[in-house]
């Protein structure tokens, strides 16, 4: 196996052993808090299911993502991968694919079950759940630059939300808006989902480069 | 001398404790000018009548807002690029005051936009990147105060800061980009502006007061920080020799 499909197993497989599976729960008891706030009404749950599923999925994502360098940093390995092996940025992407399949993908999984949950039509579950199958790959990474940022800092989880929240936008604003598209109206799925995947594809490019520079400055 | 022997920190507070009084002095002449010409000295708006003022502080605040992110974004090429001395106490000393002027600018906007638009705040492009803004600056500033080591903040803030510099083009231009409510470009605008002289005579002379008042709050903000960090390290200079 070479040294960046290694380092993406590795990662991915201590995250899901560290207990990744608490941010489906978080993403689970964020959508259960909703109709709390907004009333049993199903017909508006349905309207505002796909946004409420969207701000669920980036704060489990995010508040997850300030374990993704740290136990490197701890343990020294963080040093050897900057000075050796493959080069930085594609070490950053290798150890984003690992977090991506032990968090973002069981939040992709559970999309579906938590939308029948706010009352969406199935047409509307198959929306968010391609929608947020694209879009989780780039919040990763976006969250990855602040995860790097923070590396080692104490209350490092909020932090890495708070600076990362506003770069997060566009993906949350076309997310939302092709995982509505069934509910709005007959407006067409396919530009908004094809922007969320550019988005995805220049976050893939930019990050890691950000990431890398971030890690470099650790002293 | 050359331009870099400015670079040096204590050349730097020599240097600005000279000229920081004039620099005060000619902020306050040109303040007490600005303010005179926007309260008395210009004409009322043909619709908007005496509220129209507001723009006298709110415009300019807004301005600072963004020429004070890229005062951070230049610093933060300072620091990354040229390891300057003194780009890391520049970007520090300019967190709190772009802040500062986002605020202002938010709440003038909103003090405008109650009597104007009948309402307090509106999600459109140009106010959302705005608050956008202010929720970067506060994070910057949590940034530099989460981080022990200067040396590693400045280099953290510096890469966050260009990264999110990609805010202030999407500032600039939102409201041509979408739909908004916040009115468009009046002044610098292909066909000449279309603001009436006595208003944009009044409107300038308050740009060049509050960016004069920036530069002097900034040029204080960086000495208290190079004597903060000098009286930190005696500090540790002293417990160290068990002093």
């Amino acid at each position: 196996m070479s040294a960046l499909a290694a380092i993406a197993v590795q990662t991915a497989r201590l995250s899901w052993r560290g207990g990744a599976l608490v941010g489906v729960v978080f993403f689970l008891a964020v959508v259960v808090i909703v109709p709390f706030g907004v009333g049993p009404d199903l017909k508006l749950l349905a309207r505002i299911g796909p946004a409420m599923l969207w701000t669920a999925a980036l704060l489990a994502s995010l508040l997850n993502l300030d374990r993704l360098f740290r136990d490197d940093r701890d343990d020294g390995s963080l040093d050897l991968l900057i000075m050796a092996g493959p080069p930085l940025e594609l070490t950053v992407l290798a150890k984003c694919a690992g977090a991506w399949f032990a968090t973002g993908l069981p939040l992709v999984i559970v999309a579906p079950l938590l939308g029948m949950l706010l009352g969406l039509e199935p047409a509307a579950l198959l929306t968010t759940t391609a929608a947020l199958l694209v879009g989780t790959p780039g919040l990763i990474l976006i969250g990855a630059v602040g995860a790097a940022l923070t590396t080692g800092l104490a209350r490092g989880g909020i932090l890495v939300a708070v600076l990362v929240l506003p770069f997060t936008i566009p993906v949350l604003i076309f997310g939302v808006s092709a995982a509505a598209t069934a509910i709005v109206g007959p407006t067409p799925f396919l530009p908004p989902f094809l922007i969320l995947v550019a988005l995805t594809l220049f976050s893939l490019v930019i990050t890691p480069i950000a990431a890398a520079a971030a890690l470099r400055s650790l002293d | 001398m050359p331009l870099i022997d400015y670079a040096n920190p204590t050349r730097f507070l020599a240097f600005s404790a000279k000229a920081l009084p004039w620099l005060c002095a000619a902020t306050a002449v040109l303040l007490a000018a600005g303010l005179w010409l926007a309260f008395f000295g210009s004409p009322a708006d043909y619709q908007q009548g005496e509220t129209v003022r507001i723009m006298y502080i709110h415009v300019p605040a807004a301005w600072l807002s963004m020429f004070g992110y890229g005062v951070m974004a230049v610093a933060a090429l300072g620091t990354l690029v040229w390891r300057h001395p003194l780009a890391d106490v520049t970007a520090k000393a300019a967190a709190p005051l772009g802040a500062a002027f986002t605020f202002l600018a938010l709440v003038t906007g909103s003090l405008w936009g109650k009597p104007m638009w009948g309402t307090w705040w509106v999600w459109d492009a140009r106010l959302t990147s705005e608050l956008v803004l202010l929720i970067m600056y506060l994070g910057l500033i949590a940034l530099w105060q989460a981080v022990d080591d200067f040396g590693r903040a400045a280099r953290v803030v510096a890469i966050l800061t260009l990264v999110g510099s990609i805010n202030i083009p999407i500032i600039k231009f939102s409201v041509d980009w979408w739909n908004t409510l916040h009115q468009g470009e009046s002044i610098f605008r292909a066909g000449g502006p279309t603001i009436d002289s006595g208003m944009l005579i009044a409107l300038f002379t308050m740009m060049a007061a509050m960016t004069l008042l920036y530069v002097a709050l900034l040029i204080g903000a960086m000495r208290n920080e190079i004597l903060r960090r000098r009286a930190y390290q005696m500090e540790m200079l002293a417990a160290g020799e068990g002093g």
